[in-house]
């Protein structure tokens, strides 16, 4: 085991684990806005639109997401190809790049795993709080904003962590897709240097550092977010 | 659309036969990392227990390491080192390592199993924390043990609480093991990547192959169902 190759490929690593931070920074918000919005629309009174929600869920959960990730990269990539107006539009830079699918495949993942986790944690919110903040005569949007969504997010912050990790373990897929991330770089690496163990045991202890970091991230949030709830 | 449905139907050019294959190795694959990971798991958790000291710690290191680095990576990682130290061994004791490879299917399976067996070993741990300490020593002062105790008594009062874990660890290694077509062994969704790739129809291939994975789900899930209605019958049930 030698690791003289570290120095010349460094940098390369670097942006890789650059690469893999923002796919889990966009996939995250991008995912979990897209999760509060499905974890109501499971709970909604309009029974086409709690169906269209579990449909969703349940399909993303029910299939692999490599077989999702493929589907949008090399399916509506080569729809978009296809198509004029698309393939000499200002989008298409964009739009050929698979940085973007993945951050598209990981939000709609994260939607649908999360969306369940949210719904769980908004039915969990005892309905006389709710009631108690009718009554102080909040309209419907600041008591979802002020009292329910907040309620909800602080009892599953731990659930949120594991997901997150989660959702970092899946942003390696990207490598699958010609990303350059953390697992890209170390393939770049393996392809050059023609040493298979090495870049991968590197890049490994790289994830297992990620995950350490969102632990700790998270570790911190919810105490402040504790100590606010605390009058 | 057309001329996928004909590229689906029964003829010359038709993909159907090997969908039918790479789906039955998908199933094949999953069942047998189902089992090792149950095997590993049960190991682990006998381990996490019992033991104190060194064998925890690795333990714990081995279900530390599983859950953090991600899936594709370890498989990466066991499926050539896997492959290389087998062939390390057969080299060693005199054959020629290039007509024996390690046949990718057992390499497969043992690999998301132990990926696998590190969530499969928290599942049977924290079922056999559930049962109560009593109704072991009472099935001792009954005159049961080993086997017995095992087949009557330990495993229908923990099923109940390790079906729910299972099912979950079952649906989980059936979607990890599409990860496996990343080295190259020939299950459903490098069928599809074939498929997708030769007639360049992509989005209408791996959509169908998403379909077939999201079929076996359904069955899956209405099984899991009906087994935990069995597995529950002796169990209070609840208002």
């Amino acid at each position: 085991m030698s690791f003289e190759w570290l120095p010349h490929y460094a940098p390369l690593l670097l942006r890789g684990l650059i690469c893999t931070v923002e796919l889990l920074l966009f996939s995250g918000i991008f995912g979990f806005a897209a999760a509060v919005l499905v974890g109501f629309g499971r709970i909604s009174h309009n029974r086409l639109l709690s169906q269209a929600c579990l449909a969703f869920t349940s399909i993303v959960r029910g299939t692999p997401l490599l077989v999702q990730i493929f589907l949008i990269y090399y399916g509506l990539g080569s729809v978009f190809a296809g198509w004029p107006a698309i393939r000499h539009g200002i989008l298409w830079p964009y739009l050929r790049e698979g940085f973007w699918y993945m951050v598209i495949a990981l939000t709609i993942s994260t939607a649908g795993y999360e969306g369940e986790v949210i719904r769980a944690a908004l039915l969990s919110v005892p309905h006389g709080e709710i009631e108690a903040a009718q009554a102080f005569g909040l309209r419907r949007w600041s008591l979802l904003r002020r009292v329910w969504l907040p309620r909800a997010l602080l009892a599953i912050l731990p659930t949120l962590a594991g997901e997150t990790v989660l959702m970092l373990k899946s942003t390696a897929l990207a490598s699958t897709i010609t990303v350059i991330d953390l697992l890209g770089a170390a393939n770049v690496v393996r392809a050059e240097t023609y040493r298979v163990y090495e870049p991968l045991l590197f890049v490994a202890a790289g994830y297992l550092m990620l995950t350490l970091c969102i632990e700790h991230l998270f570790r911190i949030f919810e105490r402040q977010a504790a100590r606010a709830f605390r009058h | 659309m057309l001329s996928f449905l004909h590229l689906l139907g029964l003829g010359d050019e038709s993909w159907s036969y090997q969908f039918l294959v790479g789906a039955l190795a998908t199933l094949k694959i999953s069942i047998g990392a189902f089992v090792t990971g149950l095997l590993i798991g049960g190991g682990v958790a006998a381990v996490k227990l019992r033991s104190r000291r060194l064998p925890l710690r690795l333990a714990n290191a081995y279900s530390t390491i599983c859950r953090a680095v991600p899936e594709v990576l370890l498989i990466i990682i066991l499926f050539y080192a896997g492959q290389s130290a087998l062939n390390d061994l057969i080299a060693s004791f005199g054959y020629d390592d290039e007509d024996v490879g390690i046949s990718g299917f057992a390499a497969a399976i043992i690999v998301l199993g132990l990926v696998q067996g590190a969530y499969a070993s928290e599942i049977i741990r924290g079922a056999v924390l559930a049962i109560p300490r009593g109704q072991i020593e009472a099935a001792h002062a009954y005159g049961l043990s080993g086997f017995t105790l095992f087949r009557r008594i330990i495993l229908p009062s923990v099923m109940p609480y390790a079906i729910g874990g299972l099912a979950n660890l079952w649906m989980a290694i059936l979607k990890d093991s599409a990860l496996i077509s990343v080295v190259g062994y020939n299950e459903l969704l490098s069928t599809a990547k074939q498929a997708a790739g030769s007639t360049k129809l992509y989005f209408s291939f791996f959509l169908f192959t998403a379909a077939i994975y999201y079929c076996i789900t359904l069955v899956s899930n209405a099984a899991v169902h009906l087994l935990e209605r069995r597995i529950r019958r002796w169990m209070p049930r609840m208002a």
